[in-house]
């Protein structure tokens, strides 16, 4: 997918002007919170669990090489084949390779970030397979051409009246006359349509949640039940997956799972959960016959024993961006590629780079709400501060921001110095605020009075007036 | 931990908000201190936390100034601010710039563990139960994020500002919700930062209060120059003000002087 994050500031203007987008924002802002509050409330080792979840994670990324070598060799024992792919384009290459050996014209999807990440119906329809997103809020977006604006709730920017409106476009051969008043309506015309998809796919794809290296197993987590119906019906199954999602045991993968559904929907567990090892064996009523898993590196071994190393440990719940107020402002678009919020404006510059995505760690007020919700406990405010530290390091930010963070620190480090201009800037805003006590316009802050009057001080600084009650006292 | 003596000596960092804008939260600070039982010096090799290179990925700026701030600071029983937000940078994140340089971070993280958010500082360490002091309002209180999640500020201001005579709290819908302040986000990011400010200001109207108290001198003017810019007649104060029982000696925040 390509990135427009370098426009993070012209997105997030179009944004905040977008009607549907703020309606739909002002009806999850307040919702996804509270669900996920009331699920922490419902159990109380919730805080212990994530500790657990942290450190499970943390013994995965210390080993991964030889939990992947372990899941790899399971996954061969039970009959799947293993794709290692270094760079998107391999792992797009690959995918396409098992699609064209199946002799595929339709491929069913689950949804599946990574699969965003690789553009893969992109490439898939270049070489005249068609991709059928089969997850709901995916497929509304593949009838808009829009990709999704957040993690797990991919559509949540479009309202009731948009999905109408798609469907009636698109759907041309159901009565026209049918109803779209409620959200079950909406879903039973997509289940019509699927149905048919479902039943004559050549390949299915879906992403994992976890890979369990004991097991060989792949594990997908899904409301709809699409995912199950996309792996289970076509001949061919392909799981892609990002190299990060391994983790030792099956018990691992279920300590993750407590804390992903509830972090992520407010729920207990996900409709469905579902386990694939391998494919269809001797004696088994159903599943595929080959069972493939494209596994893919694209820039998350260079995380590892990086300052950004944490960020591996991230489950895709999306609790940081239902929690944080720039995304809940913004929505997900106007961050510019695949992962927006607060877990996006890490992991985005270390795939894309920084220099293509320097505004998405600076986007942040470090309030540190993600923080504080997240299920794997990842110091995301400290780590976009790492991204800031090494743009200034690689003189990416702004020179004006230089200059002037150089000049105050110099005078910042000279008490003496800095006591005479801060006496004389606050005297003088005084004097030039009068009797007002605020200045609705001042050259040079327009960034700060475009909204906002600002504030006039009081016109001693501290330390003058502390100084004349020092020597008063005398 | 060493023996604290009965009053310990307290040094006031004044922050650089409090310095340039608003010294009567540092003479309330003074006054707070005091009747917790501290003596209070005002040590002058201060200017600021170095917050706004730290934030800024300039590392070396952020560590030389806490470089200063060791050499002048660590001579006291406590160091005490009036902000969770340079209380946060003193107390959690200060020590970590001397990562690679373990010495000097032995030393940094014994000083960032004497160092307090002044309202926690009252109520945790010194015991303070109430104030004496009187201010007739109905008063909402904003929790700034540093203090919440960074220091666990949420409890003790609130319940010093029950001891206020004549005082009344009703609590936003959202107060632990960021006011869009965020250092220099708001200048960066001035159009998303109006609007989670005017979220914000939204929330505070519709409480009904008249005033607004908070911690911190960023989110501060920058609630009342949304609110003035709105039109809105709330009054806006740092909390240490009220507590100190000094809302007389100064106008509101913004406010037009007499």
């Amino acid at each position: 997918m390509l990135s427009t994050s370098t426009e993070f500031k012209a997105n997030a203007h179009d944004a905040m002007a977008n009607v549907g987008l703020q309606k739909a924002l002002s009806r999850t802002r307040p919702q996804n919170p509270a669900k996920r509050a009331a699920a922490v409330a419902a159990l109380p080792e919730f805080e212990e669990l994530r500790d657990i979840g942290r450190d499970i994670k943390n013994h995965a990324l210390a080993h991964l090489d030889f939990y992947l070598e372990t899941w790899e060799a399971n996954v061969l024992k039970s009959g799947g084949h293993v794709h290692w792919c270094s760079t998107a384009d391999d792992a797009r290459d690959a995918v396409l390779k098992i699609c064209q050996a199946a002799g595929a014209k339709t491929v069913t999807k689950g949804k599946s970030m990574i699969s965003e990440e690789l553009a893969i119906n992109d490439h898939l329809e270049k070489f005249g397979i068609e991709p059928i997103e089969t997850d709901l809020g995916e497929y509304i977006l593949q009838i808009r051409k829009e990709p999704p604006s957040h993690i797990i709730g991919p559509a949540f920017h479009l309202n009731r009246e948009d999905w109408e409106e798609s469907f009636r476009k698109v759907h041309t051969q159901l009565d026209p006359n049918r109803v779209f008043a409620e959200r079950k309506d909406i879903q039973n015309e997509a289940r019509i349509l699927l149905r048919e998809k479902f039943l004559v796919a050549d390949v299915g794809i879906t992403g994992a949640n976890f890979l369990i290296a004991e097991t060989g197993s792949s594990v997908i987590v899904t409301n709809e039940g699409n995912g199950d119906l996309t792996q289970t019906l076509p001949r061919v199954h392909i799981v892609l997956a990002s190299i990060e999602k391994c983790v030792p045991t099956l018990e691992d993968a279920t300590s993750l799972l407590r804390l992903l559904a509830r972090s992520a929907t407010g729920q207990d567990f996900s409709v469905y959960t579902t386990f694939s090892t391998g494919g269809r064996r001797p004696g088994d009523l159903d599943g595929p016959e080959e069972y493939h898993v494209v596994i893919v590196d694209n820039g998350r071994s260079a995380m590892i024993g990086s300052e950004f190393q944490d960020m591996l440990r991230c489950i895709r719940c999306a609790a940081c961006m239902n929690h944080c107020p720039v995304y809940q402002t913004v929505g997900g678009h106007a961050y510019g590629w695949v992962y927006p919020g607060p877990m996006g404006s890490v992991l985005t510059p270390s795939l894309i780079g920084v220099d293509k995505a320097g505004h998405l760690p600076n986007a942040s007020t470090f309030c540190g709400k993600c923080e504080s919700v997240c299920p794997v406990k990842i110091p995301l405010p400290n780590m976009m501060r790492h991204w800031r530290e090494r743009e200034f390091e690689r003189h990416l930010s702004p020179s004006a921001v230089r200059t002037n963070l150089a000049a105050w620190a110099w005078v910042a480090r000279r008490p003496a110095l800095y006591r005479l201009a801060t006496k004389i800037a606050a005297k003088t805003l005084s004097l030039l605020a009068g009797k007002k006590g605020r200045f609705a316009s001042l050259p040079f802050a327009g960034g700060w009075t475009a909204g906002r009057d600002l504030p006039a001080p009081e016109g001693d600084t501290f330390f003058a007036r502390y100084a004349r009650t020092q020597r008063a006292a005398k | 931990m060493d023996q604290i003596a009965p009053r310990p000596r307290v040094a006031l960092f004044v922050t650089c908000l409090v310095d340039l804008h608003r010294p009567t939260v540092g003479f309330a600070a003074i006054k707070l201190l005091e009747q917790a039982g501290c003596d209070v010096e005002v040590p002058r090799a201060q200017t600021c936390c170095g917050q706004p290179a730290y934030n800024s990925g300039d590392r070396a700026t952020a560590a030389a100034m806490a470089r200063d701030y060791l050499e002048a600071f660590s001579g006291y029983d406590y160091v005490v601010v009036p902000s969770g937000s340079c209380g946060g940078m003193l107390r959690t994140h200060m020590p970590h710039l001397f990562d690679d340089d373990p010495n000097t971070k032995a030393r940094a993280e014994q000083l960032a563990a004497r160092t307090y958010e002044l309202i926690s500082f009252l109520t945790d360490i010194r015991g303070m139960t109430h104030v004496d002091a009187a201010f007739t309002a109905n008063a909402t209180y904003h929790d700034s994020c540093a203090g919440l999640r960074e220091l666990g500020v949420k409890a003790q201001p609130r319940a010093l500002l029950a001891s206020v005579s004549g005082l009344s709290l009703t609590e936003m819908k959202e107060p632990e919700i960021c006011c869009g302040f965020g250092g220099t986000f708001c200048v960066k990011y001035p159009e998303i930062s109006t609007r989670m400010v005017s979220d914000k200001t939204a929330d505070i109207v519709a409480t009904g209060a008249d005033t607004l108290l908070a911690g911190d001198m960023g989110c501060l003017l920058n609630m009342a120059g949304r609110l003035s810019r709105q039109g809105s007649a709330i009054k806006v104060r740092h909390v240490a003000e009220v507590l100190a029982g000094m809302t007389g000696d100064v106008p509101a925040i913004g406010e037009s002087r007499g």
